[in-house]
Order: structure tokens, then C-alpha cells, then sequence
């Protein structure tokens, strides 16, 4: 027990950045970013669901903040984090059945969750600005 | 192995060993994802709907019985997933077993507050107005 031995320097594995950056490993880091973005994005769902309980002039001041040139930025960019946040975990589901892992396969899902992603999020948005408000 | 003859029948079934817990975490994150995708297509859907109606449309929406429950359960689902999200995320780059330990419970208290803020909004939406 009295010598106790210096560990020893042993070879790390190589991290993340030794790597070329790859669509899939990106559509990884993508998954996570936009789950920690949604997490924070929360917020804004609790402010506007009590601004709408508290009564007409917060929900107001919500609604100026929301169609601002930044709340627009923001709510925008909550759209695309939870589409693809949510194409992403469908792949999450289909590779938990065992389903999707070929080469190939990867690499069109990564592609379809961006490109689909990026379409609903266009989508969303162009019914967002036909439909708003519809008849009032 | 060394696991069963030490460890009670009881423990043996469970398998779970020294960890105590297993795969709840795993099988809760799969299972919210699951609700959260429908549910989150309604969110969006209602949403849209909403959008540049007055505030006094708006409370009428929001608490209508059919809205008001989907709200709740998208709200309780997604705050249950992102509270174990955010665990993994921590468990992955915190190190320091007091930092992490702090960061946990910190997140706990946000998605419980989230979750609990939104759900009293709603009932208020739905009862009060």
C-alpha cells in the first residue's frame, strides 16, 4: 500500500476536432444545440401563455416584442430548432429500432432532416403570414 | 457472477446492480419524443391560428377544453423531455461532481417551473376568464 505509482501518461482517444466535419456529425452537434435552444426557448412559451392569462396589455406587450424585426429573428429561429429538432429525434427513434444505419441510409437522413426541416420552417411561416389572424 | 450470491432474489430480478436505476431515464425520453411529435405539430397548428388575433380571441381559443388540454400535454411532455435532455448534456461535459450535482437540481426547478407557469396560465385561461 506505501508506494503508490504515478498514473501513468496513456495516448487519449482523439476528440471532436481531430475529425473532418461530416453531415451526420453535424446533424448530431444540430440535435443537441437545438434541443438546448428549445429548453431556453420554453421561456417565451411561459411568458406568452401568462401574458395572455394576466390580460390585454401584457398580452400586448408580448405581441409587440413577438412582431418586432428581432422577435421575428427569434421566433424564426425557434421554428427551424423545433422542426429539426423533432426530424432529428424521428431519426433518434428509427436507429432505436435498429433501422437506418447503413452509409447510405445515414447519410440521407441527415440530408432529408436538414432540407425537411428547412421546409416546414418556410411552410410554417408562409401559412403563419396567409392565415394570421384569419377572421377576426 | 459474482452479482447473485451476494445480492437478494429481489435484486437479481431487477438486474440493476450497484447503479440502482436502469433505463427509465432512456425509456421516459423515448416516450416523451413520441407524444411530442404529434403534439407539437397541434402546438403549431394552434399557434398559427392565433396569430394577429386580438387578446380577447385569443383567451377564447386558449381555453377552449380540446385546446386547453392539448396545450397541457404538449407543455407536460416536452418539459419532462427537455428536463432529461439537459441532464444528459450536463452528465456529458460537467465534471466536477459539485458543479453537476447543483447544475441537476437547477435544472429540475426550471422545468418544473416552466411546466408548472404554462399549466397555471392555461387553467387560469381556461377557469378564470
Amino acid at each position: 500500500m506505501a508506494d503508490i505509482k504515478a498514473p501513468v501518461e496513456r495516448p487519449l482517444s482523439p476528440h471532436l476536432f481531430i475529425y473532418k466535419p461530416m453531415l451526420t456529425m453535424l446533424m448530431s452537434i444540430a440535435h443537441r444545440i437545438t434541443g438546448l435552444g428549445l429548453y431556453f426557448g420554453t421561456l417565451l412559451l411561459a411568458w406568452w401563455l401568462l401574458a395572455a392569462a394576466t390580460g390585454p396589455s401584457a398580452y400586448a406587450g408580448i405581441g409587440t416584442f413577438m412582431s418586432s424585426f428581432f422577435g421575428r429573428v427569434i421566433l424564426f429561429g425557434y421554428t427551424w430548432a423545433l422542426m429539426h429538432h423533432m426530424l432529428g429525434g424521428i431519426r433518434h427513434l428509427m436507429w432505436d429500432n435498429g433501422r437506418g444505419f447503413g452509409a447510405r441510409e445515414r447519410e440521407w437522413l441527415a440530408i432529408a432532416s436538414l432540407v425537411g426541416s428547412i421546409s416546414l420552417t418556410v411552410i410554417i411561416w408562409l401559412l403563419g403570414y396567409l392565415f394570421a389572424g384569419g377572421s377576426r | 457472477m459474482a452479482v447473485g450470491r451476494m445480492s437478494t432474489p429481489l435484486s437479481r430480478v431487477r438486474g440493476l446492480g450497484t447503479a440502482r436505476s436502469g433505463t427509465e431515464a432512456f425509456w421516459r425520453q423515448r416516450l416523451t419524443a413520441v407524444a411530442n411529435v404529434p403534439l407539437t405539430i397541434a402546438f403549431v397548428f394552434i399557434v398559427i391560428s392565433l396569430l394577429g388575433r386580438n387578446h380577447a380571441a385569443v383567451v377564447q381559443i386558449l381555453g377552449a377544453p380540446l385546446i386547453a388540454v392539448i396545450l397541457m400535454l404538449f407543455i407536460l411532455s416536452i418539459t419532462a423531455h427537455m428536463r432529461i435532455g439537459m441532464q444528459v448534456i450536463i452528465e456529458d461535459y460537467v465534471h466536477d461532481e459539485g458543479t453537476k450535482l447543483v447544475l441537476i437540481m437547477a435544472n429540475t426547478f426550471f422545468a418544473v417551473a416552466v411546466a408548472f407557469a404554462c399549466a397555471f396560465a392555461l387553467l387560469m385561461l381556461s377557469f378564470k376568464v
